[in-house]
């Protein structure tokens, strides 16, 4: 089943193709005379389109911040990010980000029904067809049934759900995800790991993931970038993982790789 | 039978003590400098025969509400600007926070000369005392609005217009909305000073007018029109926001009792609905 999702990733047009050349980021303003202080350093990465890609490294990385340029949310200092032909300079409704935090990105004040098609309403679909697609995504992350009531009324989990509905309903070519299980609990985390493969497999996304972990990263990814301790943060190696979907952590293919990706950062 | 018992102990017992510790006083004292609750209420009735009274408190509470209303509507947006463009808060921020400190009573006279005695010196006086109440709350709410609800919206194709009218403004609500109700007590403020310098009518003519007769009781009746009011408009304001406003989290309520009540009433309805469901997809 899953040869298949892996099969339509490699047949997919170039246009979800992500390239990033050259890229460094600096915050401070550079003084004269003086190196400029780097979070991320001299990135070169290609995603292909429909690929499930992670990001793979320690906290204060820089991993985040990669994922905000390419989400156009903050500007580089140097160098390319482009999706297809098109440089990436400023958010875009093709590309949708899934924040770690959904109490701080959803809206408290409109239900889950509303926070779906808001992106919908932004962009005056008409009703009927906003009533549409937001059954469609509600039911594909498995929320039916909970249209009506607020994300206060919802566990993490079930928050998280929503975010991911809400993204997908604009339909675009490129989910980034930012940590977005990092705030659940180990058995609702482990859920949504589940579903959300299900739900690329559904949906044939371009999937940047952001995360520390080396378990969630091998039981998702088919593709790891590793990222070195910053400042001057760089994708240091890759990992492809082949291993076919489901994938289960007593798996001794996956144990090994763990181990091997492990060994990388014990140095 | 519950609910007798809460309006009991809420309202009726705390109240009988102040009148039982008022009495006490009174009693201990000259008539003429402290009046008992039996004098005052005997004042309230000479000041009803002829109608006075209601006047009085319909032309302050016309003026405080109306002062407050366009006060009110003039803040939020400069609030939203403010909050929203660095720019603009930058260079108003310095003489907004020094014009506020002074208070609206020291703008009576000034007032006067400018708008004249009627009513547009006193309405104008109270948008005075609401406006920056308002525009700093309003300000504290746009600023506190997180970033990521803005990205969100943004990379969900949202214009900027849409995001100050989809995303700030719903989120700053709770804020503009305690804003408004601080903007209102010191609109009672406001009044009564002007009505006091310059005013044929109202609660505080009433207050200021019953010292040339002497009637310390009079002054009792206009003090306690002034909680009523105040208790009133505050009281009516909470339910509404509460009403209106709930899905924007306004919740606050003015009776501790009232707040520990709350949640046994929120239970229900998601009870109904299969609670059970909650912690089961995740």
């Amino acid at each position: 089943m899953n040869s298949n999702a892996n099969a339509n990733a490699n047949a997919l047009p170039q246009s979800g193709t992500i390239r990033i050349e050259n890229l460094r980021k600096s915050f401070a303003a550079a003084h004269p005379g003086h190196e400029p202080h780097y979070i991320i350093k001299d990135i070169n990465l290609t995603i292909r389109g429909g690929e499930f890609f992670i990001l793979l490294g320690p906290s204060g990385c820089g991993k985040s911040t990669l994922l905000n340029i390419v989400a156009g949310f903050i500007g580089k200092t140097e160098g390319k990010v482009a999706l297809g032909e098109k440089e990436i300079v400023r958010p875009g409704s093709e590309r949708a980000m899934v924040f770690q935090q959904a109490d701080s990105s959803l809206f408290p004040w409109l239900t889950v029904r509303e926070n779906v098609e808001f992106g919908l309403r932004m962009r005056k679909v008409p009703k009927a067809e906003r009533r549409r697609t937001s059954d469609h995504y509600i039911r594909l992350v498995g929320l039916a049934g909970h249209e009506d009531k607020f994300p206060k009324e919802l566990s993490g989990g079930m928050k998280q759900r929503v975010q991911l509905a809400r993204v997908l309903s604009n339909d675009p070519a490129i989910l980034l995800m930012d940590e977005p299980f990092g705030a659940l609990d180990a058995m609702t985390r482990r859920t949504m790991q589940k579903e959300l493969i299900r739900i690329w497999q559904e949906t044939n996304k371009t999937v940047i993931f952001v995360t520390h972990d080396i378990q969630e990263a091998l039981l998702l990814g088919q593709r790891i970038g590793i990222m070195s301790v910053g400042p001057s943060s760089q994708i240091t190696d890759l990992y492809d993982n082949p291993l076919p979907y489901p994938r289960n952590v007593t798996e001794p293919k996956l144990i090994e790789l763990l181990d091997t990706i492990q060994s990388h950062f014990d140095e | 039978m519950n609910r007798w018992k809460y309006w009991l102990l809420h309202g009726v017992l705390p109240w009988l003590g102040v009148l039982a510790v008022w009495q006490l006083v009174a009693l201990a004292s000259d008539p003429q400098f402290f009046p008992s609750p039996y004098l005052t209420l005997k004042g309230a009735i000479e000041l009803s025969e002829d109608g006075s009274l209601f006047t009085y408190i319909g032309y302050s509470f016309a003026r405080v509400l109306s002062g407050w209303l366009l006060g009110s509507l003039i803040a939020v947006p400069i609030g939203l600007v403010m909050g929203r463009f660095k720019f603009i808060r930058a260079i108003t921020d310095p003489i907004l926070n020094f014009i506020r400190f002074i208070p609206a009573l020291a703008f009576v006279t000034l007032f006067m000369l400018w708008f004249g005695i009627g009513e547009e010196s006193k309405v104008i006086l109270i948008m005075y005392g609401t406006i920056f109440t308002v525009i700093m709350n309003t300000m504290t709410g746009v600023l506190s609005v997180e970033e990521d609800k803005i990205r969100s919206a943004r990379s969900m194709g949202a214009s900027e217009w849409q995001i100050m009218l989809h995303v700030i403004v719903p989120a700053t609500v709770p804020y503009i909305f305690t804003g408004v109700r601080i903007a209102m007590s010191m609109s009672y403020l406001a009044i009564l000073g002007a009505e006091m310098v310059a005013a044929n009518e109202g609660v505080g003519f009433l207050i200021w007018n019953a010292r040339l007769y002497f009637k310390t009781d009079w002054i009792f009746v206009g003090l306690f029109a002034l909680g009523i009011m105040g208790f009133t408009t505050d009281r009516l304001l909470g339910y509404v926001g509460r009403k209106l406003l709930g899905r924007y989290g306004v919740v606050h309520s003015g009776a501790a009792g009232q707040r520990a009540r709350k949640p046994r009433k929120a239970m229900q309805p998601t009870n109904a609905t299969g609670g059970n469901s909650y912690g089961k997809v995740g």
